[in-house]
């Protein structure tokens, strides 16, 4: 079968890394991802199952990750060579149309009794990621057992597959995912009140994080967005943003929402109870903590790594600093699972239409670019579909 | 003897036009035989000897009011209220109209053991004057007499402790002033009449009162019911403040009411070319134009900004007198018709307007776009008697570099309103309704306005609001060379250069259009039949 497969190769790393800065495609080009022609994955056991994926999207990880930027912490918990891929819809062995919840907790593993966070549904939180049956990943498409979504075939436990609902576009199930994590960020944070939240940055996991509170969180009076692009303030109003701001505005739209004053150095006096930061960087960081009230909650959603970072506020502030990854069970919603509520989610506020372009598995190089430079294109979220077959693979073994 | 206000019909041996661009100017070839340029009449000379004639104004007031020497005595609370440093503009040299006369009103009160006396700033919702400002307008000896003795104040019309409510007019406008000014036995109010808007009633009834007060007339309706603002029998910005210092009256406050007028000498000799007619340049004016436009291109805009904002005007007095204030006003408004009042006839589809360096909010700061609408869409558009120059569903060509830039300290909640109101709507009837309050009772805003250096929360709307006539009367609005992404905030149409602009304008004023070129400053105002 043709899969898209990232070998840990330090040269390619570093070459994507210097690459990537200027070029997206010249970073994909010359990074670790090749097309190749491999053996589909083993079944790793009983209940497991073979999936065939129909739309499987490009995540800010993989991208991180084909660049070179991903941090070090990964390093035990993957293992090489992988199939990236985690945001999957296709049909399993059985003729089920499935979505793919990825992160392999113990129950995948075959660990058996399962970690106190597993035994709780909280998979998320599982203390097995390198134990068990398979080798260490902390989800499929960073796991060298199961392959990913970046190919035409993945094994998948049983407890990962949810089943697609009837009349639903494949466009709409890919989002489910990641859109489960949006949901599982948006109700990381406590209650607040009164409630204005700020939702940094306007990709698949902002937009997510918007429809989430707008749905989810009615303790959230108005949601202010930030984002840089047309269609991104179009979508974040359209999904329930009350205002949206670009990132230079953030600090005064929070000021006067909030009644804050704003002393000579930009410090605010308030803030908002509720930021939830999608970026990840040094600079949405800071805006965050800027503008979250004293006593109030950060949710980091965006993948961050490496970051300089001047904690003074976290700490004089007493801002809670929460991090929110994959999905679990959500007190906030009477315990219901994030991918429950991002199913209920995708169909409610008609999230298929975050899906902007469609890529075969010979395109990478494109895609990958496309995906890099999703805001300034006018796009959202960018999938490859592994059963269309145009360009040719590379031998699998060529540099 | 100076000559009059006069419109030249452009043809082909007509030179180059120069416009002003902010902290600059261009010369522009307009269309012949269909474009007209209005040129301001040359100053009239200067009052030979100020100090006399103050003086004599003050012993022989107009209208119902005693000399200013028998409105004084010892042991009475004396109130000295002067226009701020939105007046005049240019900055105008030393010493300027508001020393000589305070001056002499200090000297009045020594005379006749006066102790009580206090200075007030009247600046309504505008800015803290530096102690830089208060002593150009008043003179070093006049502030280091009272301010070490906290005697020289500024009007604060957020302080609920300095503010009296005197009563609503018969159409329910709250009138509420400085209480300092409304309990002393006399206000003597010291103004400078540089336009026709200025002084009157205006001065105490807006200057000294508070938001509670000029909400009633510093709005949309109040703009769009005064055609125009300048022309006091058609502004009912004009009848509110009458209606409002009447009450003042009868509420039995005092006002002595001292008004000088300028003439509009607006430049110094080295940018003597600014106040001529293009083909009466002399060589001189050449080479000193093409010195000043090499200077500029060399400078940084920053820089520029600098050396533009230091240009005091040597504008000389023209005219001073005192007394009752509806009396003294209308002597003062026939000096500044005298001055700036120029026939034109009929009006054309297009006007164009140079914007300068500075607008009554600028002074020492950065013209920001906002101030960019209010001084092309309320100041200059607004500078005719009778009908616009340009006719109903034509186009306003403004002329400046619109940066997408604003003074942190004086300008704080213009910020805002650029970056969250006009983001939403440029309507001046829905920016009022759904956002004004918000603004106006803002505690930062507030703090700022009080301890700093910033202009009120509500004074953005104030100035969207001036230009709320322009706005309904004209068919399209372009901006030639400003930063296009600003230009489109304010909700009008970026154009690169003249011609860009008539190509763009000819959607709506076909591609043959009348044009009118107001080649303002110097000061003037269209007398338009």
């Amino acid at each position: 079968m043709r899969a898209l497969r990232l070998e840990r190769s330090l040269p390619r790393f570093a070459a994507a890394r210097l690459a990537s800065g200027w070029n997206g495609r010249a970073g994909a080009d010359l990074g670790p991802v090749r097309l190749v022609e491999v053996a589909a994955p083993e079944l790793p056991g009983p209940g497991w199952h073979r999936v065939r994926p129909h739309l499987a999207g490009i995540c800010g990880s993989d991208l991180a990750t084909i660049a070179g930027r991903s941090s070090r912490w990964f390093e035990p918990i993957v293992s090489f060579p992988f199939v990236p891929g985690h945001e999957v819809v296709g049909t399993d062995d059985t003729g089920r149309r499935v979505v793919l919840q990825p992160v392999l907790g113990c129950v995948a593993r075959g660990i058996d009794p399962p970690c106190a966070a597993c035994g709780a549904g909280s998979a998320n939180h599982c203390a097995h990621l390198a134990a068990g049956h398979l080798r260490p990943g902390l989800q499929t498409g960073f796991c060298a057992d199961t392959g990913g979504g970046w190919s035409e075939e993945l094994v998948a436990h049983e407890s990962q597959l949810h089943a697609v609902p009837e009349g639903w576009s494949d466009q709409a199930a890919v989002l489910v995912e990641p859109v489960a994590c949006a949901v599982h960020g948006a109700l990381a944070a406590p209650e607040c009140d009164p409630a204005l939240a700020v939702v940094i940055g306007a990709g698949t996991l902002g937009l997510g994080a918007i429809a989430a509170l707008s749905r989810f969180r009615p303790d959230v009076e108005l949601v202010l967005a930030v984002a840089k692009h047309p269609h991104q303030r179009r979508l974040a109003l359209e999904l329930g943003a009350r205002a949206v701001v670009e990132p230079g505005e953030l600090r005064r739209a929070v000021r006067r929402r909030t009644g804050s004053w704003m002393l000579d150095n930009g410090q605010l006096t308030g803030g908002a109870p509720l930021v939830v930061d999608c970026a990840g960087t040094a600079a949405s960081l800071a805006d965050a903590l800027a503008v979250t009230a004293p006593g109030g909650t950060l949710v980091l959603l965006g993948m961050a790594g490496t970051t300089t970072l001047d904690l003074t506020t976290l700490w004089q502030r007493e801002v809670r600093l929460q991090g929110s990854y994959a999905y679990g069970p959500e007190p906030l919603a009477g315990g219901r699972h994030s991918f429950e509520l991002a199913f209920e989610l995708v169909e409610h506020a008609g999230l298929e239409r975050l899906v902007s372009a469609t890529y075969p598995l010979g395109r990478y190089a494109e895609a990958v670019a496309h995906a890099a430079d999703a805001g300034r294109r006018g796009a959202v979220k960018v999938v490859f579909d592994p059963r269309r077959r145009p360009g040719r693979p590379r031998p699998e073994g060529s540099p | 003897m100076p000559r009059p206000g006069f419109v030249l019909d452009v043809d082909r041996s007509t030179p180059p036009i120069l416009t002003w661009h902010g902290d600059g100017f261009r010369l522009l070839r307009l269309p012949a035989d269909r474009s007209r340029v209005i040129y301001a009449p040359e100053p009239e000379p200067g009052l030979g000897d100020p100090d006399e004639e103050i003086r004599r104004a003050l012993l022989e007031p107009l209208g119902d009011s005693a000399p200013l020497p028998a409105l004084l005595r010892s042991g009475m609370r004396l109130t000295i209220a002067f226009d701020d440093i939105s007046l005049p503009l240019p900055p105008m040299r030393r010493p300027d109209n508001r020393q000589r006369v305070v001056e002499a009103v200090l000297d009045a009160a020594a005379a006749a053991g006066v102790d009580d006396v206090v200075l007030i700033a009247a600046l309504a919702l505008h800015r803290r004057m530096t102690e830089a400002e208060l002593r150009h307008a008043l003179g070093d000896r006049v502030y280091d007499a009272f301010a070490p003795h906290g005697r020289l104040l500024q009007h604060d019309a957020e302080d609920p402790d300095g503010l009296v409510h005197l009563g609503q007019t018969d159409l329910g406008e709250d009138v509420e002033i400085n209480r300092r000014a409304a309990e002393s036995d006399l206000i003597v109010y010291v103004n400078i009449n540089l336009v026709s808007m200025d002084g009157g009633h205006k001065s105490v009834a807006t200057g000294l009162s508070s938001y509670r007060s000029l909400r009633h007339h510093h709005n949309v309706r109040t703009m769009r019911h005064s055609r125009s603002f300048m022309d006091q029998h058609r502004s009912e910005l004009h009848s509110s403040n009458w209606r409002m210092g009447r009450l003042i009256a009868a509420s039995g406050v005092k006002v002595f009411q001292i008004e000088t007028t300028l003439n509009n000498d607006a430049f110094p000799p080295g940018l003597g070319f600014l106040q001529k007619r293009e083909w009466e340049w002399t060589a001189r004016d050449r080479a000193a134009y093409l010195a000043t436009v090499g200077a500029i291109r060399a400078g940084s805009d920053r820089i520029n900004r600098s050396v533009f904002q230091a240009v005091k005007a040597p504008y000389a007095m023209t005219g001073v007198v005192a007394g009752e204030v509806e009396a003294v006003h209308a002597a003062t408004t026939a000096t500044v018709y005298r001055q700036q009042l120029v026939h034109v006839e009929g009006q054309t589809d297009v006007a164009l307007f140079g914007l300068p360096h500075v607008s009554p909010y600028n002074v020492n700061s950065i013209m920001n776009p906002i101030l960019v609408m209010c001084m092309g869409l309320g100041y200059l558009f607004n500078l005719y008697r009778g009908r616009p120059i340009v006719r109903e569903g034509g186009v306003a060509i403004l002329s400046h570099p619109t940066p997408w830039a604003f003074h942190p300290v004086h300008h704080p909640s213009y910020i805002d309103f650029f970056e969250e109101v006009l983001a939403e709507t440029t309507d001046p009837i829905e920016i009022e309704k759904n956002y004004e309050e918000r603004f106006a009772t803002d505690e930062w805003y507030r703090h700022l306005y009080r301890t700093g250096h910033a202009y009120h929360g509500v004074h953005p709307f104030y100035m969207w609001y001036w230009g709320a006539h322009a706005l309904e009367h004209l068919g399209r609005v372009i901006v030639v060379g400003g930063d296009p992404a600003a230009v489109r905030r304010l909700g009008f149409s970026p154009a690169t250069t003249l011609d860009d602009a008539l190509e763009i304008a000819s959607d709506v004023v076909g591609r043959h259009p009348s044009i009118s070129h107001f080649h303002c400053p110097p000061i003037m105002m269209a007398d338009v039949t």
